[in-house]
């Protein structure tokens, strides 16, 4: 539930967006973030845009994420 | 990289020695507890730092009573519960939410405006949300009541079990366990309520407070920060997540909240009844209340036999000294809410592999 993912808002109309993170699409509400621009890097926090991030930021999240995905991959070859 | 973390560790090891007892951080915050296992920082910190993990995972502070209530309304033909997937598996005195209600009365949602959208699909039942968490989830479920609101969907309601991360720390410092001698501060929470609001754990109970991100090196240089002032017998409110936390926090999120909720005396899985610590909804939402409109109490529940998962989140012991951790309790068939959540401290140490 804690889980927190920064992703790129690439459509934006009203407060609905279509955010983009590592190339997966999902939707994002941004009533919490009323600023929020086509382009920002959000942290998208169950269902909504909770702040903006800075793109450095971002990039390191994402890359974390490539990283477990890959480890748990790892770990799932090496037990099963 | 590799030199901010052996600079921490070397500034950690000094000022362990320096301080010469033990000295006990907490987190409270179930990322944390994950991301510290899952970088292996216990193994590179000295023997006399103890890392604790608090009420931090919401799924498990959330108390027995709340869970058998969802469960109630699960056996209900004309409700739909809609909740998060981590509460799927809770047990309670009546199964889970898995096995208990009949599969198309429960729907896991991602958002609590899907949980809306479902009562506009199912206008012939009622979409009960199950809104749970802490001050992160909190404005979601806000938004939802208030578009309800707006819309006229009566065939909507929340059963109300947010909870507030402060009231908690305030609880455990002021008697559950007073040994915490500092707080790694949660990332996301800190998003909404902003890094200023701990500053009153630090005045009033002079412990330092450290928000931080969710990177192992930005744990590791937080928590050298927090050995850092102990040494040198401080106690400062500091933010290392400033790329995404502010001080004053979300002023949006934080409206929106005061707008539909008022804090109530709340419930908590291990930590009992805390002032002040739930959120419940205030005029004119209160009609979107699932405990008053199916004249349900909000009362503690009873506690599972044999299960300490309170006093793990309260961090006065480790899961491994429960009897039932990995004896019967594991994350395939668990008995406690720790070991449900994958950000159970319990599940945790189960995974991470630190039984023996």
């Amino acid at each position: 539930m804690c889980l927190a993912i920064p992703a790129r808002i690439v459509e934006l109309e009203a407060d609905k967006a279509m955010v983009d993170a590592m190339g997966n699409r999902f939707k994002a509400k941004t009533t919490l973030l009323p600023d929020a621009k086509l382009g920002d890097v959000v942290l998208v926090h169950a269902g909504f845009a909770i702040s903006l991030v800075d793109e450095e930021e971002a990039k390191k999240t994402w890359e974390l994420f490539a990283e477990i995905e890959n480890f748990e991959k790892t770990q799932n070859k090496l037990s099963g | 990289m590799l030199d901010r973390i052996l600079s921490a560790q070397h500034t950690i090891e000094q000022a362990c020695e320096e301080v010469g007892r033990e000295i006990t951080i907490m987190e409270v915050c179930g990322t944390h507890t994950v991301s510290i296992f899952r970088s292996g920082i216990r193994s590179i910190l000295p023997a006399s730092l103890k890392l604790l993990s608090g009420p931090g995972c919401p799924v498990c502070v959330t108390d027995q009573g709340y869970i058998d209530a969802v469960l109630e309304l699960a056996q209900r033909d004309d409700c739909i519960i809609a909740t998060y997937g981590d509460m799927i598996r809770v047990p309670g005195q009546a199964g889970s939410l898995e096995t208990c209600g009949s599969k198309a009365n429960v729907q896991v949602v991602l958002s609590s405006t899907d949980a809306l959208q479902l009562a506009r699909e199912h206008p012939d039942k009622t979409v009960v949300f199950v809104a749970v968490g802490f001050e992160t989830t909190a404005p979601a479920t806000a938004v939802a009541v208030k578009e309800a609101a707006a819309e006229g969907i009566e065939n909507f309601c929340i059963l109300g079990g947010h909870k507030l991360v402060l009231p908690a720390m305030r609880a455990l410092l002021g008697g559950m366990n007073d040994r915490v001698d500092a707080f790694l501060c949660p990332g996301h929470v800190s998003v909404i309520i902003g890094s200023g609001a701990f500053a009153e754990i630090v005045t009033d109970y002079g412990r330092p407070c450290v928000v931080a991100g969710f990177e192992p090196v930005q744990i590791i240089e937080s928590l050298a920060d927090i050995c850092r002032q102990l040494a040198d017998g401080k106690a400062e409110l500091k933010s290392m997540y400033g790329a995404v936390v502010t001080e004053k926090g979300n002023t949006a999120a934080q409206t929106i909240i005061a707008e539909c909720f008022e804090p109530a005396d709340g419930y908590w899985r291990g930590l009992g009844k805390i002032d002040k610590s739930t959120l419940v909804l205030r005029e004119p939402y209160r009609h979107f209340d699932a405990f008053a409109r199916f004249g349900l109490e909000d009362r503690p529940g009873e506690p599972i036999p044999g299960c300490r998962c309170g006093e793990v989140l309260c961090g006065l012991i480790e899961p491994r000294q429960c009897a039932l951790f990995g004896e019967g309790c594991t994350p395939e068939k668990p008995i406690g809410p720790c070991m449900v959540s994958s950000e159970g401290t319990c599940a945790a140490w189960y995974k991470y592999g630190r039984r023996s």
